[in-house]
């Protein structure tokens, strides 16, 4: 097609592509000229917020990125990456998927399990785990049912047929979701440092080769789809959402692999948002070279694709490479081995622009640094204010809430509760042992993956209980950290670095923006304080719906290493006799949690209280116990307190225990028995040992409360408010998902 | 002994398998891409688990097109152990080296879990470590492990002791609770008439070692070195 017949770019279709005037006036200051249609196309999806980050960049930049394990800084490649010793490295990202699944929760969850695999091994690391964290409104709405069990087959479908094991996640429900789920995948890889591969280009005249799918009109836009907040006319952008292929991209990871392994090339990006465009300009910036692409050498599975429709597809599963001199013939090889088609598409100019030729003629010819982050792509502080909402909230008095009669009946109910009842449902859909390195099976506290060849292995949680953040952003965003890295400790891992996917309502709005600005604030706090940097992740904004924004949702990806197999620890009880301890205190703060939810109805109150030395000290204290040999089992406190965690740890495991405790306090029972007070630990452990136990506690100066013995008898106690069977418990706690899914129910709402 | 464990497009069980034999096993093994066409150098072949060709079509029924599965065929014919796991079983029964067929899982969705296997046969290449309706714990992985036959077909697996393998409660008994995918007659894996060629759902690839909760796996890549060394 001739570019004569574009559209003619003004300020209103500048508008049209999501660009404000300012950023109309400063995308014509860089060219120097009116743009094409097919640049337009170009600055719109480089500078929208997905691809620019250009609302949160600047209070992302506030977050601790070093650290002396880090092999590159956050955002400098596609993933973080975290020396691990042994000449070995693990690359790991979080990345959300909301708006496509969304609108098509199958193909939407699917890509985006592709494109964060695409992130890991396009760094040359195979990737070894995938992890995902999902929230949906109330599973009593047909719609959500549809939503959740469309998401997770779409998970399931891409990570069973790629090969890596779905190990860990989380999902909650709840109604501020509702329209606008989150499905964030995560995805750990691993890599031999001298193995490590870059998303760069240089040295003028190599060969710019695209591998992998053929290119076609899908997920045109999506990235400027992310950017805009869901409404009913968001489900006719379906065509904007893009559909997976795992087959495809098991062969593009082999043959990746194979490339990089061969030392082929200079360079590797995966395509995912804004395709050709994002690939080719990112790299061109991080190489400080440029590109002199011929779009029309692009392998295309339509008739009649126009330059801009093929530069912004977001086709999946194709790979940009940067070819060493010479070795053109090697790739292609490669590529015929595994069936994927090889393109050269271009070469690397030494004119630092990105010039996109169509059959001869100039269509788009931009300095690549302009159109990047950290380069000329736009940056804002937004106006921040705090919101109304906070001070009802705090209003609240526990006192004045009723004592239920019957706390037997409230842990049942918890159990019972989607948010708390066992996920089964979804993870026996996820093949979780593929690679026979899952050590821990879903259902402890962390996910344990070994490393073959090592007596190593890593640990690994995502977290965020956007409730907390709701209420208090700055602790909450802190809380997620902490308690991430609680559950790497229970596992036996010790913390070394996470990565984020921060999902919020819209930046423009101020009360939104201050909610992003306090829980960045809280997520740099706890990082600091715990030692665990951040690697890089992913913002996501403009998730509302007609009623409102999401409650906003930190979520924290953590990864730990475990030094020795013999430290991998387990949540439930193991041997009758064992004794029973808790580290840390019990305060009885019931704000935020889901039993005031649940039970009571409310969203109200202060998140729980967190205090980074003290949990510094507890963790540093659990791990100890642990890689001391005398621990037998170790569970966080969280969602649904004490009550649910004893009863956890009664019945996860494969025998049905029990346990008399005593808890020594002057807190109202429901308090202590529901509240979801942070740093926290049941540990059990054989009796001989607590002497050394109590060692290490007063080293770390932790305090430890004696609970009770592990009994054989299945009976749950807590002084005289708890007397209940933990197999019914365990029934309710295993069935409750299942019931509501196989009713088929899921099915009904399309 | 010397196994060799095929590649097709897809396959990802392939370097579970690998491990397990090289390093649990310590025996000799190689990887063999599906287009090779000779697999006279070998003394067991493993057609390990995975999604050949993505298998968008009923599974396994490209893979048995595979140039490699001529070599396979003739190995077998030749009397040569050859073993089918999760995807390599469907392969081997779309290949007609095996009786039945693979159907989706009644569930209609996807199942990752252990589950616990009654050996049948214990007279076996594969299952002579095994001792007589031992209970196994092995997990499978698979959404089509629904295990079809037609009564006449059923009726001579039966009778011939070619089923080798049964999903059953912890005590052993076959029933609907532990059928973890709708097999007929809770049956997860069976060997052909001459007792050489073996298929079944479940993962021995994915326990082999005190460190994956079970090690039951190694004991049918064990009972296979074992037959081997006896006759070599």
């Amino acid at each position: 097609m001739n570019a004569m017949q574009e559209p003619t770019v003004d300020l209103e279709l500048a508008k049209e592509h999501g660009l404000d005037e300012t950023e109309y006036q400063k995308m014509l200051d860089i060219l120097g000229r009116m743009p094409t249609f097919t640049e337009l196309g170009v600055f719109s999806v480089m500078w929208s917020e997905h691809c620019s980050y250009k609302n949160s960049i600047a209070l992302l930049k506030t977050l601790p990125r070093k650290g002396k394990h880090l092999l590159v800084e956050a955002g400098e490649e596609n993933a973080g990456l975290i020396d691990i010793g042994d000449g070995l490295a693990v690359a790991f990202k979080i990345e959300s998927h909301n708006h496509p699944s969304a609108v098509e929760p199958y193909q939407g969850a699917a890509t985006g399990v592709g494109g964060i695999l695409r992130d890991i091994f396009s760094m040359g690391a195979r990737p070894i785990a995938a992890l995902n964290s999902l929230r949906f409104g109330s599973l009593s709405d047909p719609r959500v049912r549809y939503l959740f069990e469309g998401v997770v087959k779409g998970i399931a479908d891409y990570g069973n047929c790629f090969g890596v094991p779905t190990v860990a996640g989380e999902i909650y429900f709840d109604e501020s979701y509702q329209g606008n789920p989150l499905v964030n995948a995560m995805a750990v890889g691993i890599v031999k440092h001298d193995q490590i591969a870059t998303a760069t280009a240089k040295e003028t005249g190599a060969a710019v080769m695209l591998v992998g799918s053929s290119t076609g009109r899908d997920g045109i836009h999506g990235a400027t789809f992310a950017s805009e907040e869901i409404s009913e006319a968001s489900e006719e952008k379906r065509s904007q959402v893009q559909v997976g292929d795992p087959f495809a991209e098991k062969l593009l990871l082999e043959a990746s692999l194979e490339m990089i392994k061969a030392d082929l090339l200079i360079g590797i990006q995966d395509m995912g948002a804004a395709g050709i465009t994002c690939s080719t300009t990112e790299m061109s910036a991080k190489g400080e070279s440029g590109m002199d692409i011929d779009l029309e050498r692009v392998p295309m599975r339509e008739k009649g694709m126009t330059p801009y429709e093929v530069l912004l597809s977001e086709s999946q599963e194709r790979m940009l490479v940067v070819v060493k001199h010479g070795r053109e013939n090697a790739v292609a090889s490669i590529c015929d081995k595994w069936d994927l088609n090889c393109a050269t598409i271009g070469r690397i100019s030494d004119h630092n622009k990105v010039t996109i030729k169509w059959h001869g003629e100039v269509v788009a010819d931009i300095p690549a640094d302009t159109l990047v982050l950290g380069g000329g792509a736009p940056v804002y502080h937004r106006e921040a204010v705090r919101p109304d909402y906070l001070n009802a909230a705090r209003a609240f008095d526990a006192t004045t809430l009723p004592e239920p009669r019957d706390h037997a009946e409230v842990l049942r109910n918890l159990l019972a509760s989607p948010n708390i009842a066992s996920k089964e449902w979804v993870i026996q859909q996820y093949d979780h042992m593929v690679r026979s390195n899952t050590i821990s099976l879903p259902g402890s506290d962390a996910a344990v993956v070994r490393i073959k060849g090592t007596n190593r292995a890593l640990a690994m949680k995502t977290d965020c209980n956007s409730r907390y953040v709701y209420l208090n952003p700055r602790v909450g965003g802190m809380i997620a950290v902490a308690e991430s890295a609680r559950n790497v400790v229970c596992s036996g891992g010790k913390p070394v670095g996470i990565t984020n996917c921060l999902n919020f309502g819209n930046p423009y709005k101020p009360e939104i923006y201050w909610q992003f600005r306090e829980a960045v604030g809280g997520i740099g706090t706890a990082c600091l304080a715990l030692g665990t940097p951040v690697t890089g992740g992913n913002v996501s904004f403009y998730n509302e719906n007609p009623d409102g924004a999401i409650y906003p949702t930190p979520v924290i990806g953590m990864l730990g290493v475990v030094d020795d197999l013999s430290h991998v620890t387990t949540a439930w009880f193991k041997s009758p006799g064992d004794l029973v301890v808790l580290l840390g205190h019990n305060k009885g703060e019931i704000g935020g949690s889901e039993y005031l939810k649940l039970i009571h109805g409310q969203v109200a109150g202060d998140c729980p209280t967190l205090e980074l030395d003290f949990e510094g000290r507890l963790q540093a204290c659990c791990l100890q116990a642990i890689r001391h040999g005398i621990v037998a089992s170790a569970h966080d406190i969280s969602d649904g307190g004490l009550a649910v965690a004893l009863a956890e740890c009664c019945f996860l495991g494969p025998r049905q225990l029990g346990i008399n405790a005593s808890v020594a306090t002057d807190l109202r029972a429901d308090f202590v028995l529901f509240g979801e007070d942070q740093s926290r630990i049941i540990l059990s452990l054989k009796p001989a040992d607590l002497e050394t136990l109590q060692a290490i506690a007063a080293t770390h100066n932790i305090p430890v409360a004696e609970l009770g013995v592990v009994t054989e008898d299945s009976q749950l106690m807590v002084n005289d408010w708890l007397n209940v069977r933990t197999d019914e418990l365990k029934d309710l706690h295993h069935g409750a998902i299942r019931a509501v899914m196989d009713s088929g129910a899921g099915r009904s709402a399309e | 002994m010397k196994f060799a464990v095929i590649v097709f497009p897809g396959s990802n069980c392939d370097h579970d398998c690998y491990y397990a034999l090289k390093h649990a096993l310590k025996q000799d093994v190689e990887f063999v891409w599906h287009k090779e066409a000779s697999l006279s150098h070998y003394d067991a072949i493993i057609l390990p688990g995975g999604f050949s060709y993505g298998d968008y079509l009923r599974t396994g029924a490209i893979a048995r097109f595979s140039p490699v599965m001529r070599a396979v065929v003739e190995f077998a014919n030749a009397g040569g152990i050859v073993v089918g796991i999760c995807n390599g079983f469907q392969v081997l029964c779309e290949a007609g080296l095996l009786p039945g067929a693979l159907m989706r899982n009644d569930s209609l969705k996807f199942v990752c879990k252990f589950v616990n296997l009654r050996v049948e046969n214990s007279d076996t290449a594969f299952t002579t470590l095994c001792g007589p309706g031992e209970i196994l714990n092995i997990p499978v992985a698979h959404a089509e492990g629904l295990y079809y036959a037609d009564s006449v077909t059923l009726e001579s697996v039966k009778r011939n002791n070619q089923v080798l393998f049964r999903y059953t409660d912890e005590s052993g008994e076959p029933n609907s609770e532990s059928n973890p995918n709708g097999s007929l007659d809770n049956i997860a894996g069976v060997m052909n008439e001459r007792g050489n060629v073996m298929g079944m759902m479940p993962h021995p690839d994915r326990c082999f070692e005190e460190v994956l909760t079970s090690t039951d796996g190694a004991k049918i890549f064990g009972s296979m070195v074992e037959w081997l060394s006896e006759r070599t």
